[in-house]
This record gives C-alpha cells, sequence and structure tokens, in this order.
C-alpha cells in the first residue's frame, strides 16, 4: 500500500554514536553565525532603521545604472537600486534622511518626480521614520524573548527541568543559525523575519517535544534500559514522523519560496532554513543533551510514577 | 473497542458542511451573495492592503502645536484684559505651555487671579514668586485639549479623503497622538498625502502697506506685522514674492461655509468661497473700510494672493484667483470644504502598494497554495496509502475551516497571512502522521487493527496538543507584538493550528471509523 518509503519499518541508526559530532558541528555553526553576525552584521530593513523602500515597474527592460546616476545626483545619500524577480522591475532604498519628518517625504516625491518617464508604476512605497522604526524594533525584541519564556515555561510545566535545558539550547541554537544565515548571506532583516523567527521556534519547539514525549513515554515503560541506549530508540521510533512531517512541510514552503513572488522570497528562505535546522536539533541536540542530565526515572518498584513527583525528587 | 458516537459525528459532518458553505462565496463572483443578511454565508475574507492595493499611513498629530497654540491665545487675551483693566505688566509670553507674566504691582495679584478666572477658569494659577505668575492647564486639561486635537483631525481626514463616503478607509486614533489612516485601493497615494498633509488653515489678513516690505525683508520687521512667502514657488522651489502682512487675522477660515472650484471673468481656475453670517459680516466690514488696499488670503503661512479690494464684498461671497490649474482649484476647495486640522499632522510611516502589486501577490500566492497543497497531497498518499487519502480528504476541510473562519471573522488576510495558510498546509498533516505512526506501531506490537487504531488516536492525541499549543503560543506572541501584515501571518497561522487539530483529530477519526466498521479490515493498509 505504501508507495514511497523514507524511512525503513523499523529504523535502528546509531545516532548516539554521532552525538558527540553533532555537537561539534552545532557548536561550529553557533560560532560561525555569531561571527558572521560580528563581521557583517545584519542587513536591517527599513522596518527597524527607518528609511525608503519603492518597488517600481519601468517602461521595458530597466536601465539600473542610468537611475543610479540620477537617483545618486539627488544628494539623499544611500541610494540602492536593484532588479527585482524581473528586469522591469527594480527596488529602490533610500537611506533614513535627517531632519524632519517632511525632510522623508520630500525625499520620496523628489524619486519618483526624477523617475517618472521611465516608471510605468510606483508598485509598492514604504517610509518607515526613525521613532516607528526604533519602536518596531523593540517590539521584534520583545516578541522574540516572550515567545522563548512562553514556550519554555510551557516545556517546564509539561516536563521536568532537564527537558527545558535540552529544549532551550535547541531552541536557541535554531534561532541563533537563522540570525546567522541572515548575516551571512547579507539577506534583508526585516518584520517578516522575525516573524519567521518565531515561527521556526514554534516549528523547533514543536519537533522537540513530539520527541520528548517519547522518550519521557520510554522512561517509563523501559526503567533499567541504559538513557543513551533509550534516547537512540526513542529518537528512531519517532524518526519516520519526524522525517514526513518534515518533508510535508518542505514542500508547502518550496511552493512558496518558488512560486509565492519577490515580495515574500527572504520569509520563505528562513522558514526553510528553519525547519531544516529545526528538524535536525530535535534529533541531534535536544536529544543528546537529556544523555547528560539524566531526568529522573522512579524506581522499579514504582510504577508510572508522576512527573510531578520526580520534578521534586530532581 | 473502536467506536465515534453518532453525536460526534453529527458534529464533525455539521461543522464541516458549514466550513464549506461559510468558504464558497470566497470563490464566486462578487456581488453573488449582495444582501444576504449577515449571518448567513456570503461574506468573503477581508483582504489586505498589501492585496487588494492601497494606502496605509501613520500620522503623529502635532499635539505640542495645540498647547502652544491654546497659551498663546491665553496670553493675547491676558494682554488685552490686563490693559483694559490697567494692570501694569511685564515678561508676557509662553514658555514650556505656561503663559508668564510679572505685574509691576504685587498688590494687584488678587484682582489678577480674578481676572483670569473670568478668562478661562480652568487655568491653574502658580505664584512663582511675589507679583509672577505661570499659568498653565492641569494633566486632565492638557490631555482633555490633546483628545479633542486627535478626535477634530480624524474628522477632518475623513472628509478629505473620503467626502462622498464611498471609499471605505479606516480612519482610527492609535496610542496617544497618532492616527492610522488605511485607504484601500487608492491610486495614487500621494494625492492622499497631500490632502492629508496640509493643514489648510486659511486666514484673510490686510497687507501691511505703511512699512517698508524691503526693510522688512532686510530683517526690520515691524511689530504687529510678519513677512510671508507667496504660495507660488519657482522652479529651484523658492518663493517668488514675499509679502509684509499684518499679523491681525481679519477673517478665518473657520467661517466658511462652503468652496467650490470655479473660474474667474478672465476664464482662469479659481476657487469660489461662502462664508456664514458672522463671516460675511466680518468680511463685509474689513473690505467696505479698505477699499482700495490690498489684502492676503494666507494658506498655511504662506500668501495665495494679495489682491486689491474694488469694492466693498458684503455677500459673505467671494472668489480667490491666483496662478491655479484646475487640479488646483479642486484640491484646495476641498481643503476649504473640509475644514482645517487643529495641528499639523506628520507622516511617521507609510505603506502603500500599487494594484498591480496587489493582484500579482494574490496570484502567487493562490498558486503556491494549491501547488503547496497539491504536493502534500500526492506525498501523503505516497507515504500512508488508503490512510493517506484519508488525511488528504481531512486536509481539504481544513483549509476549507481555515476560508470560512477568515470570512466569518472578517479577519484581514494579507501575503504573509497566505504563506500563513502555506505552512498551515505543510504542518496540518502533522496530526495525522503522529496519529497514523502511532497505529502502526501498536498494530507492529501485535494488537488487532481495531484496538491499535483506538491506542494510536488516544496516545498521539497528548503529543498533538503539546506540539501545536507550542506553536500557538509563538503565533498569539506575533499577533501581540507585530505589526500590519505581519499580524495577519499570526491569525491564519493560529486559526491553522486549531483547525487542523479539528480536522486531523476529528475528521480522520470520523473517516477512519467508517471505513473500519464497513470493511472489517484483517491488515493495516499503512
Amino acid at each position: 500500500m505504501r508507495l514511497l518509503k523514507l524511512i525503513p519499518e523499523t529504523p535502528s541508526f546509531n545516532f548516539a554514536s554521532k552525538r558527540v559530532a553533532a555537537f561539534v558541528f552545532s557548536a561550529f555553526l553557533i560560532v560561525a553565525s555569531i561571527g558572521s553576525f560580528a563581521v557583517n552584521g545584519l542587513n536591517l530593513g527599513i522596518d527597524f532603521l527607518g528609511g525608503i523602500l519603492i518597488e517600481a515597474e519601468t517602461n521595458g527592460p530597466a536601465d539600473v545604472t542610468s537611475m543610479r546616476r540620477q537617483l545618486g545626483g539627488l544628494g539623499l545619500g544611500d541610494v540602492s537600486i536593484q532588479e527585482f524577480g524581473d528586469d522591469n522591475t527594480v527596488l529602490i532604498k533610500v537611506q533614513r534622511q535627517e531632519g524632519s519628518a517632511e525632510a522623508q517625504q520630500a525625499a520620496v516625491t523628489l524619486v519618483k518626480e526624477t523617475l517618472a518617464t521611465q516608471v510605468a508604476e510606483y508598485r509598492r512605497t514604504e517610509l518607515v521614520g526613525p521613532t516607528v522604526g526604533a519602536e518596531l524594533q523593540e517590539a521584534a525584541l520583545w516578541a522574540v524573548l516572550s515567545a522563548v519564556g512562553a514556550i519554555l515555561i510551557y516545556i517546564w510545566f509539561r516536563f521536568e527541568w532537564q527537558f527545558g535545558i535540552g529544549a532551550v539550547i535547541a531552541l536557541s541554537h535554531d534561532v541563533i543559525t537563522t540570525i546567522g544565515l541572515f548575516a551571512l548571506l547579507g539577506l534583508e532583516f526585516n518584520l517578516a523575519t522575525v516573524a519567521a523567527i518565531l515561527t521556526i521556534a514554534g516549528y523547533s519547539i514543536n519537533d522537540t517535544v513530539v520527541v520528548y514525549d517519547r522518550i519521557r513515554e520510554n522512561m517509563r515503560k523501559f526503567k533499567v534500559m541504559d538513557f543513551i541506549e533509550l534516547y537512540n530508540l526513542s529518537i528512531n521510533q519517532t524518526l519516520s514522523r519526524t522525517v514526513i512531517t518534515s518533508v510535508t512541510t518542505l514542500l508547502a514552503l518550496l511552493a512558496l519560496f518558488v512560486f509565492g513572488g519577490e515580495v515574500i522570497r527572504g520569509f520563505s528562505i528562513a522558514l526553510i532554513w528553519g525547519v531544516i535546522i529545526g528538524t535536525y536539533s530535535s534529533i541531534a541536540l535536544a536529544g543528546p543533551i537529556l544523555t547528560y542530565m539524566e531526568p529522573n526515572r522512579g524506581t522499579d518498584e514504582e510504577e508510572y510514577p508522576g512527573s510531578k513527583k520526580d520534578d521534586a525528587s530532581a | 473497542m473502536l467506536n465515534f458516537p453518532l453525536w460526534k459525528k453529527t458534529l464533525v459532518g455539521i461543522v464541516c458542511l458549514l466550513s464549506v458553505l461559510y468558504a464558497v462565496p470566497n470563490f464566486m463572483p462578487t456581488g453573488t451573495f449582495a444582501g444576504v443578511p449577515s449571518w448567513l454565508p456570503g461574506k468573503t475574507v477581508n483582504l489586505g492592503l498589501d492585496l487588494q492595493g492601497g494606502a496605509h499611513l501613520l500620522f503623529k498629530v502635532e499635539t505640542e502645536q495645540v498647547l502652544k497654540e491654546r497659551m498663546e491665545n491665553v496670553v493675547a487675551e491676558m494682554r488685552v484684559t490686563l490693559r483694559q483693566e490697567r494692570l501694569r505688566y511685564s515678561g508676557l509670553g509662553v514658555r514650556n505651555n505656561s503663559a508668564m507674566v510679572t505685574l509691576r504691582d504685587a498688590s494687584q495679584s488678587d484682582r489678577f487671579r480674578e481676572l483670569i478666572r473670568e478668562i478661562d477658569n480652568r487655568l491653574l494659577i502658580d505664584e512663582v514668586s511675589e507679583g509672577s505668575f505661570a499659568l498653565s492647564l492641569s494633566e486632565q486639561d492638557l490631555k482633555a485639549e490633546v483628545d479633542n486635537a486627535v478626535a477634530q483631525s480624524i474628522e477632518v481626514i475623513r472628509r478629505r479623503i473620503d467626502e462622498d463616503g464611498t471609499k471605505e478607509p479606516v480612519i482610527q486614533r492609535q496610542g496617544e497622538d497618532r492616527i492610522l489612516v488605511q485607504v484601500p485601493g487608492a491610486e495614487d497615494t500621494e494625492e492622499v498625502k497631500r490632502k492629508v498633509g496640509k493643514t489648510a488653515k486659511m486666514t484673510f489678513q490686510m497687507v501691511d502697506v505703511r512699512n517698508s516690505l524691503s526693510d522688512a525683508i532686510a530683517g526690520r520687521v515691524p511689530p504687529g506685522s510678519v513677512l510671508l512667502p507667496s504660495i507660488e514657488e519657482d522652479e529651484n522651489g523658492n518663493p517668488v514674492q514675499m509679502y509684509l502682512v499684518e499679523k491681525r487675522v481679519r477673517v478665518s477660515g473657520e467661517h466658511l461655509t462652503g468652496a467650490s472650484s470655479s473660474f474667474d471673468q478672465a476664464n482662469r481656475p479659481a476657487v469660489s468661497f461662502q462664508f456664514d453670517a458672522v463671516g460675511g459680516r466680518k468680511f463685509g466690514k474689513v473690505t467696505t473700510e479698505n477699499v482700495g488696499f490690498p489684502f492676503a488670503i494666507v494658506l498655511d503661512g504662506k500668501v495665495i494672493s494679495a489682491p486689491e479690494i474694488q469694492s466693498p464684498i458684503v455677500g459673505g461671497s467671494g472668489i480667490i484667483t491666483g496662478n491655479f490649474t484646475v487640479a488646483e482649484t479642486n484640491e484646495l476647495s476641498l481643503l476649504l470644504r473640509a475644514g482645517a486640522l487643529p495641528a499639523p499632522l506628520i507622516i511617521l510611516e507609510e505603506r502603500s502598494v500599487g494594484p498591480g502589486l496587489g493582484q500579482d501577490s494574490i496570484d502567487a500566492g493562490t498558486v503556491a497554495s494549491v501547488i503547496g497543497l497539491i504536493g502534500v497531497i500526492i506525498f501523503m498518499a505516497a507515504s500512508y496509502g488508503l490512510f493517506g487519502l484519508l488525511a488528504n480528504v481531512a486536509l481539504i476541510f481544513n483549509i476549507s475551516l481555515i476560508i470560512a473562519a477568515l470570512s466569518t471573522l472578517q479577519a484581514t488576510l494579507t501575503l504573509p497571512g497566505i504563506a500563513g495558510i502555506v505552512l498551515t498546509i505543510g504542518m496540518a498533516v502533522d496530526a495525522n502522521v503522529l496519529i497514523f505512526e502511532r497505529i502502526r506501531e501498536e498494530f507492529k506490537s501485535g494488537q488487532k487493527i481495531g484496538t491499535a487504531i483506538e491506542a494510536g488516536y488516544k496516545r498521539a492525541l497528548t503529543t498533538i496538543v503539546d506540539s501545536n499549543l507550542t506553536t500557538l503560543i509563538a503565533a498569539i506572541l506575533l499577533f501581540a507584538f507585530g505589526a500590519g501584515p505581519i499580524k495577519g501571518f499570526a491569525v491564519t497561522l493560529s486559526i491553522g493550528i486549531l483547525t487542523s487539530m479539528f480536522t486531523a483529530i476529528m475528521v480522520t477519526r470520523f473517516l477512519v471509523v467508517t471505513w473500519y466498521t464497513k470493511k472489517k479490515p484483517k491488515t493495516l493498509p499503512i
């Protein structure tokens, strides 16, 4: 009946043997992320920095060089022009103008007037003032911190503390490497990216929870099994699910990436990366971390000890 | 034993049926359901500005200006009153939203207090030192002034951008002194900004002909007069002319009752206006007393024109000529009709999308959703056979539920919102994957099919709830902190999580149980 088997019927991969290698790999990813963040910084979009973004459809193929020259002479500071999607569309970014709010407005008008003869339609105009930019930065930071905090509280409430720590490490790993990817590739970091990071956080925890649920269940079932063996078993038992769900999610996201249009391409990239790294971290990080701070399983005499009781003794 | 009570079956059936009914209007030509009562299916999804095109503008009302003007009026009245009552004073002026004054004779303080109460009994009188006063408004009154200015601005904006009431703009206050304006389908955002961006304070003032204009330009502006630029500018953006105008406002724009674009005798575009009774009387008086002298028509501190008064104008109506185009007279007359803003508005944020990009985004989003859906459906069928097909049925009902929920709640669908739906398509099957994997495991461990299915649903449930709740937490916080289109993503993601839990658990269970009781299978088809 099954046409497709990505994962053998009863997988028995030895994940435990690779756990150190995975730690090293993850540590490398994190160091690389922090390094590229420190060196390149983030390519913050106008959502956070303030500034002007104009998407314009030109009459015929856009002459980016000439446009660059025209706009460069306006004295508006940093102006970037690039083709966007096809060669009839350009994306113009102008840095935040110093001075009053009117200066921003005036810059928009000036750019539009300068290019009036070449442009068929202004498809999109975004202008963010410095006040709003700073507010959005703050809101984004709060959103990420409170989401991570709330997820942690939930995990802590549902599992023993060791799981909480494992989940935090896996989650932070995913968030940090996503930010690192944006720093490395110089992709624009904007509000949509923050939304993507929160979604990645949700997805990553989602995956981790499935693995943890199984580890907890096996802990109750197999009182004496070596914990490393138990962890390996749990990962193998949930492997089919982990892979299939990742594939369906990736299929949907790939469709979004390819067909969803230029505007949300960066958003799709972040999500695709997030699903891959989230899947990896739940298998290779969240689980193995537990082997270093083994949660209490209760004693053999005790049948199905409540997690609360475990908490108290831990 | 595996069972699914009739009431649950009925419930699932009804929910699915309703979801289809409420989702369908979105796929019908617009207008099909016009006139249908609002509780019946017929509502369609509310498209965000990024999908239907339109202008999103966040303004700040310069309330400091309002408060400053408020105190300047107090100072002006004090000057008149103190002179009338022969109280000698010095240092009269506005500093930090307080009106300051020092009496020459400190023994007149009591009389002074009485007079101030007559002017405005809400003023707080603070005697800084003997005979020296600072007048200010209480926190509460300051807030009332701000509230009032914001409310008034909202009214004026509405009249300006939606004079005929057909555009359905969103105009709402945000926070202390901000106003959010969203105009769907605005073809020209620049026009919207021009309409809203002008304070449009119009005044009629006499031109100061007793003093020398060139002296004033050289920096010696006589007290009681002010130097104003012409509204007309040369190609470098400099005013073509300067005017020396008396500070005293003879008639203000508040008295205008109507304005429309017209033409003067020479057939040049002009704006004709009408005053109310008070304004007409004032205007009549001024023009009668000043025949032969020029008066200036001033808009937001710039002189539109300064014609000479040919003869008294007593009818309460007149005509403004300038170097106008017809488009400009149309705009000016609209601004005058709508009234002046109590304070200038500053654009803090603008996000506008042209109709072309909006439609492209809808098309791209639809294609991505359909292709994503097809990909997931094929993959699920290939991975789980019959059960995969059942999960696919649930997935389709899930999408139908999301669209129905968006339509009924009248939530706004944005481009990131569509992305949220696509993501949900990919993630929604997770619950089924969890259940099916569990069933397979239970079956392999030697259980009978019925028991395995039962156990699969039961055991997977806590995992499904745990994993979905964590994503839901992230989505809700995103909604709380997110701005604009991103909120749309949080909305569809949250709705998607909730509906997928229903369809993946209840709908597939309905289908699986029905299949099981009909076929009594001996082997598990997954």
